[in-house]
């Protein structure tokens, strides 16, 4: 006899009786223990009982998939309740990735086929929510039966069955195709919305479908028109509009239809401004109408005047949720139609203080969007507004959305200056990597600037070393342009009176900080360093500090302080008429402009070569500076007793530099090879000259030079070369295909050869030109060409 | 729409209806993770949010939330409306309905559910009608106990 089982609200209050989570359990593993055995003994009187105890705790979170079979066992019972909660179990329990789902075709296909009414629809429902693609494999011919069944109530859950069956089996779609015409023509707003919602799916999927469905573009209008105009119905309608899902979905459709379409979209024109202008969107129901329609006449080709009118009447001073679409379709809009949302641009701006985030996010965005050359000092400010409140996920955005607005719109460079510096203040953390390497680029540039900058760098530093990019590009300024700091008058802003003890202190407090990175501190010493050259005081606090570093853990910053007190010990001797402790002041003279968008040459490593660190080999930079320095590094190579007289510049600039970074692999420098005549005739003279450079040794570089000393132009010159298989050549274009008479300018041409297999190179070359007004031809092999060229 | 989730103010929760094929598993993953988005916004906020790759609408009604998540190109006004009218229709039926009697009846909740959407889509957008389906289906499982079972107990709409 089995016990009496509970009865599913008893069983509900139980579980909320229970006090705490291990009664819960307690209370719910028993009964499930209850139900399994039911089912195991397979009373059907009370199946559904038991399942739909077992549903209620699955929601709960507790395993249920013991009750999969007997939802199976439900559907297929005769009895509307057992079908009604086997349904739901198989709902809620199965779906494609168990196996069990396929065993409940069978039942789908008989209720489809043979049940009443509420029966076709338990099965169509479930269909359409947990359909796998075999089973609407099997099943489509059913449902397709049923889409012109005489009932609306099966009909309408059978077409958006049938939307259900395409999104899984979109080659099915065939089948659902013809019966849209005749649904079109329901006056059924449930039936008819499926139809809708069919067609839009057949659409989206298949341009034949597209194609064939424009036609129906008229009656659509026409259904549309009639809703918006009729009066108030109160089966329908919502807030005075009538039958908002309705209207919706029937303008996604237009919308589906009309794109790039000009004739669709011009029957659809006067509509979507009726419904633009007449919708009343004091309640979301018709906002939600106003808002396909704008979507709608966005993406159609309709008259531009619409397009810019439509927008307007979206009421932006009213709720949020208005404002959040409002900004969306002004997003969109803004790509295609920049004008037309500019006007908006003052209630864009407003929204940017909403406090909710995914509407200041995206005020933010269509902002950003917005600025160009003539709004930039205004949005600017109004975006350094919101960056100073705004929360910190969007922080990050703003801050680079600023300094690219700046970037590309900046009326001056001050101004441009200005606002990096404001982001840097406020939202330092948060800028991109490169925004330091950009702004000491930008001040570098910028010689009027730089009393300025610095003058502002020092105030904002002084205020606040926490922020590290801020920090990173002041204590650089600081370095470079000490001087002018000093100097105390500067035009643009209020006299500042800064001594050089405060300085000093202040970067000193830089490198002490906590929150200082070891980067940060990087800079500040070498900000220290370049300060003893350019202030005037003597330098005894500065060595202090850099030589306390000298011992410090960070090992770059270690090795500078070591070098920094290198040059203070080892050349402070030096009294040269050329300049006060000339070494030192020219290395850490003021930096040139680091070229922008090259391979990225930190600015400390371009200083740190030049204190003969043993970096990787990097380019020389070729400056008027450049032999200077070489001295000077040959003087830090050779004993100091010699340093009074700086040695005779190598020929070769490369060879220096090479001793002196000592590089295992360096090649030697190449000895000139000698250049060789080829051809002569009548005064038209073909000479060759050979470059291997160093770095490809396989590589030959032949310059032609064609000259011509006779009377007469040598015109349409034109040389061909050929070589054995085993090189590769190149010809570049010649300069030129004419040589003027009597030593006219000689034409050159570049011949790149490849000889990786290091054979003897052969050269034959073949002349075609006009001379004396006749057509000359040469075909010859190059001799005695040097063995360097392939050696 | 890709799925419904009917949750409390304190997370539990009291209605999950899914379009979209996903494992238990990854439900319960969603579940949560949305739960606790969704009741970690304040009041005034905006009812949209943008989740993974998904738009989600969500409305507070008394100590429910209702929160659908809906595809890029859905109407999120539209898809407020039908949360609106899907708590019309509960009220409706249960009169004045309140959190308990969605506890309580949760299979009804389905059933109304499921005569107002289909596959995600709406399928019915008159009120009568759909409220009229489900009780032409409530008397016909009443006729189908009383007929096969002396035991059953006569209908309130309530007792199951």
């Amino acid at each position: 006899m089995v016990a009496p089982s509970l009865k599913l609200q008893d069983l509900i209050e139980e579980i909320r009786g229970a006090k705490t989570q291990a009664q819960e359990r307690e209370v719910i593993q028993k009964e499930c223990a209850h139900i399994r055995a039911s089912f195991r003994e397979g009373d059907p009187l009370h199946r559904h009982r038991q399942l739909a105890k077992l549903l209620y705790v699955h929601m709960l979170g507790y395993p249920a998939h013991f009750g999969q079979m007997e939802c199976l066992k439900l559907i297929a019972s005769p009895r509307f309740t057992d079908k009604r909660v086997g349904y739901l179990g198989a709902m809620l329990l199965l779906d494609e990735r168990q196996d069990a789902h396929l065993l409940i075709t069978n039942s789908i296909k008989n209720d489809l086929s043979q049940g009443i009414q509420p029966v076709q629809g338990l099965a169509l429902c479930t269909l359409s929510t947990m359909g796998s693609a075999e089973m609407c494999q099997d099943l489509a011919t059913e449902v397709e039966k049923l889409l012109l069944q005489p009932s609306p109530y099966v009909r309408k859950k059978a077409i958006l069955t049938a939307v259900h069956i395409i999104r899984k089996v979109p080659e099915l779609s065939n089948i659902f195709l013809p019966s849209c015409a005749q649904l079109l023509h329901e006056r059924h707003h449930g039936v008819l919305l499926g139809t809708i919602t069919l067609i839009t799916e057949l659409c989206e999927r298949s341009p034949a479908a597209l194609r064939h469905f424009r036609k129906v573009v008229p009656q659509l209008v026409q259904k549309l028109r009639t809703l918006v105009t009729t009066g108030y119905s109160t089966e329908h309608s919502i807030s005075g509009v009538s039958d908002p899902f309705l209207q919706v979905q029937i303008l996604r459709l237009l919308r589906i239809l009309g794109r790039n379409h000009e004739e669709s979209s011009e029957a659809m024109n006067d509509l979507l401004a009726q419904v633009a202008t007449n919708t009343d969107t004091s309640r979301n129901a018709g906002s939600a109408v106003l808002f396909e329609t704008v979507l709608t006449i966005m993406d159609i080709p309709s008259a531009a005047g619409l397009r810019v009118s439509s927008p307007m009447p979206l009421p932006l001073a009213s709720p949020t949720l208005i404002r959040y679409v409002a900004l969306m379709s002004l997003l969109r809009l803004v790509q295609s139609d920049h004008n037309a949302v500019q006007r908006h641009r003052p209630t864009v701006v407003d929204c940017l203080q909403e406090t909710d985030a995914s509407l200041s996010r995206r005020a933010l965005e269509l902002s950003l969007a917005l600025v160009n050359s003539s709004n930039v000092r205004a949005m600017t400010r109004e975006l350094q507004a919101f960056l100073e409140s705004c929360p910190p996920d969007l922080r990050a955005d703003c801050a680079s959305g600023i300094l690219l607005a700046a970037e590309r719109f900046a009326p001056t460079k001050r101004w441009h200056m200005d606002t990096i510096l404001h982001v840097l203040t406020t939202a330092g953390t948060y800028v991109r990597d490169d925004a330091v390497a950009n702004l000491t680029q930008l001040i570098a540039g910028a010689q009027e600037l730089h009393a300025y900058s610095v003058r502002r760098l020092y105030s904002a530093l002084a205020e606040d070393i926490s922020q590290q990019p801020l920090v990173q590009v002041a204590a650089w300024c600081i370095g470079e342009y000490g001087d002018l700091l000093l100097e105390g008058n500067c035009e643009d802003i209020e006299p500042l009176q800064v001594e050089e003890e405060e300085v000093l202190a202040l970067l000193e407090r830089v490198l002490q900080s906590h929150m200082s990175l070891p980067a940060t501190r990087g800079y500040a010493l070498t900000a220290l360093m370049k300060l003893s050259t350019r202030l005037r005081g003597d330098n005894n606090r500065i060595r202090q500090v850099v030589s306390i570093y000298g011992s410090c853990l960070d090992v770059e910053l270690q090795q500078r302080a070591v070098e920094y007190n290198a040059l203070f010990r080892k050349y402070d001797h030096m009294r040269d008429t050329l300049a006060f402790h000339p070494l030192r002041a020219a290395i850490l003279e003021k930096m040139p402009l680091v070229e922008r968008g090259g391979p990225q040459v930190d600015e400390e490593a371009k200083e740190s070569k030049a204190a003969a660190k043993l970096s990787e080999a990097a380019p020389v930079p070729a400056e008027p500076q450049a032999s200077k320095l070489l001295d000077l590094l040959d003087l830090l190579d050779g004993p100091s007793e010699d340093a009074q007289h700086p040695p005779p510049l190598d020929p070769s600039p490369g060879g220096a530099l090479v001793q002196l970074l000592d590089l295992p692999y360096a090649p030697p420098p190449p000895a000139p090879i000698p250049s060789l005549k080829v051809f002569e005739r009548e005064g038209v003279q073909l000479n060759l000259s050979f470059i291997r450079p160093p770095g490809t040794p396989a590589l030959l570089l032949i310059t032609v030079t064609v000259t011509n000393s006779s009377g007469g132009d040598v015109t349409h010159f034109i040389c061909q070369a050929a070589v054995p298989k085993s090189f590769q050549l190149q010809l570049q274009a010649p300069t030129g295909d004419t040589v003027p008479a009597q030593g006219g300018l000689p034409i050159t041409q570049l011949f790149r050869i490849l000889n990786p297999n290091k054979t003897p190179l052969r050269l034959k070359l073949r002349l075609t030109y006009n001379h004396f007004g006749q057509p000359v031809q040469e075909i010859f092999e190059v001799n005695n060409l040097p063995v360097e060229t392939w050696q | 729409m890709q799925f419904m989730l009917l949750f409390s103010r304190q997370g539990k929760l009291r209605l999950q209806k899914w379009y979209v094929p996903l494992s238990d598993k990854e439900k319960k993953k969603i579940t949560r993770e949305l739960v606790q988005t969704v009741l970690a916004r304040k009041p005034k906020m905006c009812s949209f949010l943008e989740w993974r790759d998904l738009k989600i609408v969500y409305k507070r009604y008394a100590s429910l939330y209702f929160c659908c998540a809906i595809e890029d190109q859905d109407n999120e006004l539209i898809t407020l409306e039908i949360i609106h009218r899907y708590v019309e229709l509960l009220d409706k039926y249960f009169g004045s309905v309140c959190e308990l009697d969605i506890i309580f009846n949760f299979e009804k909740a389905y059933f109304i559910l499921d005569e107002f959407l289909l596959g995600g889509e709406v399928q019915e957008t008159s009120k009568k009608n759909v409220l009229k389906a489900i009780e032409q289906a409530d008397l016909l499982q009443e006729k189908t106990e009383n007929m096969f079972h002396s035991k059953s107990f006569i209908g309130s709409k309530k007792a199951y």
